[in-house]
């Protein structure tokens, strides 16, 4: 390996800053009583502790999963925090309230929350470890009758909506983690988008983990109604800990008939250091169920976190319904990812098309796992698969698990994978055109991810190119 | 359940079982202890997960008792291939001589039945038996080697090239009706030696009974070996066959899996490419109807530098059969430069059959080329839009261009009157018709 | 502009240029002919700084500073170009970005201002015309699935928009047909100005008939065994290699 792509491959994390804020931090450890302090915190209804509560319960009979292609230590669950807010947030404030120390924060990550300074086109909801801490135009969607705000709001205010949808697609007892998740999650974003209507405005969640020792379980529902349509994207910061944290959240998607919902997710948690200390394990379950002619487009940059586990997928529910999963995933240091999808093909004539690429590089291990399921009935399914993987450097990994489990005569299938190196000739042509390495490395990796960040909304393209640049930085030599 | 066998074992090693030089019971005890503890794989065993050995588990085979067979060489002749090879026929799983022959072999090349070489040169054995077909983990080679009867031991010495191939008929009729048979087979091919070899499982008639066969293949530096193998088990039987390869530099390994036989089969091909600038060729055609089951697994362990392997399986489904493919490409840190290739297809011909398939790649090194492509689909509209437009009928269309499918896995086979024969078999399969 | 002294070089363990001298001056077009394996491509990439040979001995003197002391990009941003033999291909990044990326990069070395997309569109439009190529080549992948006269003429084409001092082309005419050659020889010409000079890689004459060199090196062994006006490429046309070989011993 080249010095420059050493050198590339081991920049700074920015992101790793710690903001001092007084926080509620409830005591450590997971019984029954955390579980009613968090939804007692939250001034929930009885329904919502008992699915809690059943839950936790259920989450007691499970093992943690360990048939994914990572290591890490035994987490100790009863070490963690379970809640954590800070205090200067109260619930349902406007934004001019919000602690200025908490708008600095954010403004360090790049996002305004203040109105004259946001984003245009974008409405952005920022969760602070385990709460919401403001959503902007909350107006301008009103107007057209989009619920954009964070879940807590969305059990107080549209409860019959939350009751109907919460757990219709990843049910409590879907996994270990998702029944950890459906057990304590703070808080996340709810987004709701009634019949026909378009969303004028790109929605999106900055997630932030700062308190020490604490997991974040985000929980976010979204509903496109019949005929709807809205685009959301998530990113994800957190500070740099010698200690990891559990992230463990859970996505919910339900595309109803003719809507469409596209999901987008640039994830920088922090990845630990160089030799793996400190960092994220990101535990998520994110699915969206896609009824008639309806489409769910999952795009996710995954560059963060020590651990990555996480498998967007889409049941091809309804007939002429499409599913698609564009996937950047990057590891460098001592950095481990698991990730893919899982396409269930249950409706006439469904769709789906998965585009995934693992960039490897330092220590890091990077595997593609993916279902493709065509259920009997799935008359006339068609999927299209393309997993590729570049290394960067000898010391590590690429890996693709694809299952292809083909029921149906009228399926037709397609899978290719690739793995490859950067080449010396490519870096050599880059050069002898007057581009140094890092320049030809980041311009050939770019070129790799291109047909995924073509997915992205355009003001996001950007800042994923150049997040991929750091997150490479120092990993050619 | 393996309970079941305890008693079979103790009579076994009772009665002939525990005979050989000393090293060889021991051997069978512990594979047997082995294969106990295991236990029959379940779907949650993730080499298994598409395939469920439940019929055989749940069931008893017996050891079969020796008997004298009627079948004569006219019995024989349709599964010959080409009655000029040198070969050794196996009947219920006993060797039957006056059926072989393999006398016209260069005097330096050892084709011999396992129990003569062990009498014979029981050391050179012992260092290559279970040398490779680890059972650890594998309880169907446990049971092999707990239980396996005569075997066949092919060793061609350095430099020795043999021209014609070498053809292993094992057969069944009737008399198999519920036992279990468990052949083995070790093939040393040293450096620079070449040789071809079929293996045949054929069912005469509609008997159960359990194949479990294995095979060990070491082959030497620059050394080639070609080796085939033909599944056509009665349609009531259950075949599992492992074969596990070490290849050295130079060398070349081509193996071609034919299944079309068997109402649950599987078969495993592992190889490892040891030395560097070896090549590895696993390729295959599986065709099957009715409630058949056929699991196909290859696992290509690039340990060197600049070798290549090259993986192309087919499979026609029609029926409720089940096809199941799984292929793992492993390179090692040290395999730089490695090619790597897989190609699966899988054509569905009617609405009730399934096919699973699984292609993985494990890349440990970074100057490498690896490739896989999977592709399940029925036989494409314009083709046959394209063939009926020509005045073939619909029926002949079909069975035309289903034919081409399979055709594209049996090119791959290099030896002439081996492709011709299969190559007439799926034809007829297909076009119920003879192919000219 | 540019004086080889003695070089030699060589790949792992193989001395494959075994002293090389040349002078080449501004204005002029040089010719280096030779048969297959006599070295002519090495000498080429040697030039431009390709990592893969070490320079054991001599020196490469550009516009009075030491080109080995230069990584490639430098070169290039000094104004070195080497037109590859087999151009490599970039999948996912379009010719346009990778032509202004290394037009900017050349720019920034000379503390010029970097182009913005839009000026540099209006320069494309009119280099693309020079090697008759569509605009719409600018959006496909740097040579991916381009066929072998549309990467030799992609080739001229940077050539042309990042305006080389010292232009090398390796074995530019090789796999091309006689309009795509006369599009790239014509090129070439074009570009040719009393302050940049060429060295034409090649071993064929047939180039030579569009572009008129003024001297004309035979390598052979990894050795200028002759050099002469252009009059000699065409003795090397009628004669061949082989009776220069034997005298030299090679």
């Amino acid at each position: 390996m080249s010095s420059s792509i050493e050198a590339l491959v081991n920049k700074e994390y920015a992101y790793g800053f710690v903001t001092d804020v007084e926080s509620d931090t409830i005591p450590v450890g997971l019984t029954e009583d955390t579980v009613r302090l968090i939804s007692a915190k939250k001034n929930e209804p009885q329904w919502l502790l008992d699915w809690r509560l059943k839950a936790f319960r259920r989450w007691q009979s499970m093992t943690e999963p360990h048939w994914s292609n990572v290591s890490y230590p035994p987490i100790d669950y009863q070490a963690q925090t379970y809640y954590s807010a800070p205090k200067s947030v109260k619930p349902l404030q406007s934004l001019a309230d919000v602690d200025p120390e908490l708008l600095k924060t954010y403004e360090k990550l790049g996002i305004s929350l203040t109105e004259q300074k946001r984003l245009n086109g974008i409405a952005v909801d920022a969760i602070f470890d385990s709460v919401s801490v403001g959503t902007t135009m909350k107006t301008e969607l009103e107007k057209v009758g989009v619920i954009f705000c964070s879940f807590g709001e969305a059990v107080q205010h549209h409860p019959e909506l939350v009751q109907k949808y919460l757990g219709s697609v990843v049910p409590y007892s879907d996994n270990f983690f998702a029944a950890l998740n459906s057990a304590v999650f703070s808080d996340g974003s709810f987004v709701y988008v009634p019949k026909g209507v378009k969303c004028p405005l790109e929605l999106s969640t900055y997630f932030r983990i700062n308190a020490a020792n604490t997991g974040q379980f985000e929980r976010t529902l979204i509903v496109a109604d019949e005929g709807a349509s809205v685009s959301y994207l998530e990113g994800c910061t957190a500070p740099k800990r010698d200690e990891n944290q559990l992230h463990a959240a859970v996505v919910e998607i339900i595309a109803l008939d003719r809507s469409s919902v596209k999901y987008s997710t640039v994830q920088n948690w922090y990845a630990g250091d160089k030799n793996g200390v400190g960092g994220i394990y990101n535990f998520v379950t994110k699915r969206g169920k896609a009824m008639t002619d309806a489409k769910i487009s999952w795009t996710q940059v995954e560059t963060g976190s020590a651990i990555t586990w996480k498998y967007p997928s889409v049941i091809l529910q309804g007939d002429n319904s499409v599913g698609e999963f564009y996937s950047v995933a990057v590891v460098n240091g001592m950095q481990q990812a698991d990730t893919g999808t899982k396409m269930i093909h249950i409706g006439r004539n469904t769709k789906s098309t998965i585009i995934s690429k693992g960039i490897s590089a330092g220590k890091g291990q990077n595997s593609y796992r993916g279902q493709v399921k065509v259920l009997p009935k799935a008359e006339g399914a068609r999927n299209y698969t393309q997993c590729d993987s570049m290394l960067i450097g000898n010391a590590c990994g690429a890996h693709t698990f694809p299952y292809i489990e083909i029921a149906n005569n009228t399926a037709t299938l397609e899978h290719e994978a690739s793995t490859s190196k950067i080449g010396e000739d490519q870096i050599f042509y880059c050069k002898a055109r007057g581009l140094n390495a890092e320049h030809a490395i980041s311009l050939i990796v770019a070129g790799f991810c291109k047909e995924v960040f073509k997915e992205l909304p355009m003001e996001f393209a950007l800042e994923a190119q150049q997040l991929l640049g750091i997150s490479l930085e120092g990993s050619v030599g | 359940m393996t309970t079941p066998y305890t008693e079979q074992f103790e009579a076994f090693s009772a009665n002939g079982g525990g005979e050989g030089p000393s090293w060889l019971p021991a051997l069978r005890k512990k594979a047997f202890e082995r294969f106990h503890a295991l236990g029959f794989p379940t779907t949650r065993d993730e080499d298994w997960h598409f395939t469920s050995v439940t019929p055989i588990a749940e069931k008893t085979f017996k050891s079969l008792k020796p008997a004298a067979t009627t079948l004569t060489l006219s019995d024989l002749e349709p599964h010959l291939v080409d009655a000029e090879w040198n070969r050794l026929v196996f009947v219920n799983g006993r060797l039957e001589p006056a059926l072989s022959q393999y006398g016209s072999l260069p005097a330096d090349v050892q084709l011999a039945p396992l129990s003569e070489l062990l009498r014979e040169e029981p050391a050179w054995v012992e260092t290559h038996l279970g040398s490779l077909a680890g059972f650890d983990k594998a309880a169907f080679t446990a049971m092999n080697t707990a239980f396996m009867q005569d075997g066949v031991v092919l060793r061609v010495p350095t430099g020795e090239v043999v021209d014609v191939p070498i053809h292993i008929l094992h057969v069944t009729d009737e008399k198999a009706q519920g036992g279990a048979i468990h052949p083995r087979l070790l093939i040393v091919a040293e450096a620079l030696a070449q040789v071809m070899l079929v293996e045949s499982f054929v069912g005469l008639d509609s008997a159960s009974y359990l194949v479990n066969a294995v095979a060990e293949v070491v082959v030497g530096n620059g050394a080639r070996v070609d080796h085939y193998k033909v599944q056509r088990e009665s349609r009531d039987a259950y075949h599992v066959g492992t074969t596990q390869v070490v290849q050295g530099r130079d060398s070349i390994y081509h193996s071609f899996s034919y299944a079309a036989g068997g109402s649950l089969s599987r078969t495993n091909v592992y190889t490892k490419l040891a030395g560097t600038g070896g090549e590895a060729r696993l390729n295959g055609l599986y065709v099957l109807d009715g409630a058949q089951h056929a699991d196909h697994q290859t696992f290509v362990e690039h340990i060197a530098e600049s070798c290549a392997s090259r993986e192309l399986y087919c499979g026609v489904l029609d029926g409720q059969s089940h096809g199941v493919f799984n292929g793992k490409v492993f390179v090692d840190p040290q395999a730089q430069k490695t090619d790597g290739k897989q190609t699966n297809k899988a054509l569905l011909l009617s609405p009730q059959a399934r096919v699973d398939t699984k292609p993985q790649l494990e890349i440990f090194a970074d100057d490498v080329k690896c490739t896989h492509g999977a592709t399940v689909g029925r036989i494409d509209e314009m083709a046959l839009f394209y063939l009926k437009s020509r005045g073939i009928g619909a029926e002949s269309a079909r069975a035309l261009l289903t034919y081409a499918f399979a055709a594209e896995a049996l090119e791959t086979i290099e030896i002439d009157a081996l492709r011709l024969d299969l190559e007439r078999q799926v034809f007829e399969r297909f076009t119920h018709s003879q192919l000219v | 502009m540019l004086t080889i002294t003695n070089l030699h070089a060589s790949a792992g363990s193989k001395e494959i240029l075994k002293g090389i001298s040349l002078t080449v001056k501004a204005g002029e077009v040089h010719a280096i002919m030779g048969p297959n394996g006599s070295g002519k491509s090495t000498l080429a990439q040697v030039i431009a700084g390709h990592p893969g040979y070490d320079v054991t001995s001599g020196s490469i003197e550009y516009e009075g500073q030491d080109l080995l002391e230069l990584d490639a990009e430098e070169r290039a941003q000094q104004g070195v170009f080497l037109a590859f033999q087999y151009p490599v291909e970039i999948p996912g990044v379009t010719n346009a970005y990778f032509l202004r990326a290394a037009y900017n990069e050349i720019r920034k070395a000379h503390g010029e201002e970097e182009a913005d997309p839009i000026e540099f569109l209006d320069i494309m439009e009119e280099k693309l015309k020079l090697v008759e190529m569509d605009a719409s080549m600018m959006q496909r992948s740097v040579n991916a699935g381009f066929s072998g006269g549309e990467k030799k003429r992609n080739e001229i084409l940077q050539m042309a928009v990042l305006a080389p001092k010292l232009a090398v082309l390796d074995e530019t005419d090789s796999g091309l047909d006689i309009d795509a050659l006369r599009i790239v020889a014509e090129g070439v010409n074009k570009l040719k100005r009393p302050t940049n000079a060429t060295i034409v890689v090649t071993h064929y004459q047939r180039l030579l008939n569009y572009i008129i060199p003024d001297h004309v090196h035979v390598l052979a062994g990894g050795k200028i065994v002759k050099s002469g006006g252009k009059e000699l490429a065409h003795e090397l046309e009628a004669k061949g290699y082989d009776w220069l070989l034997e005298p030299a011993g090679v």
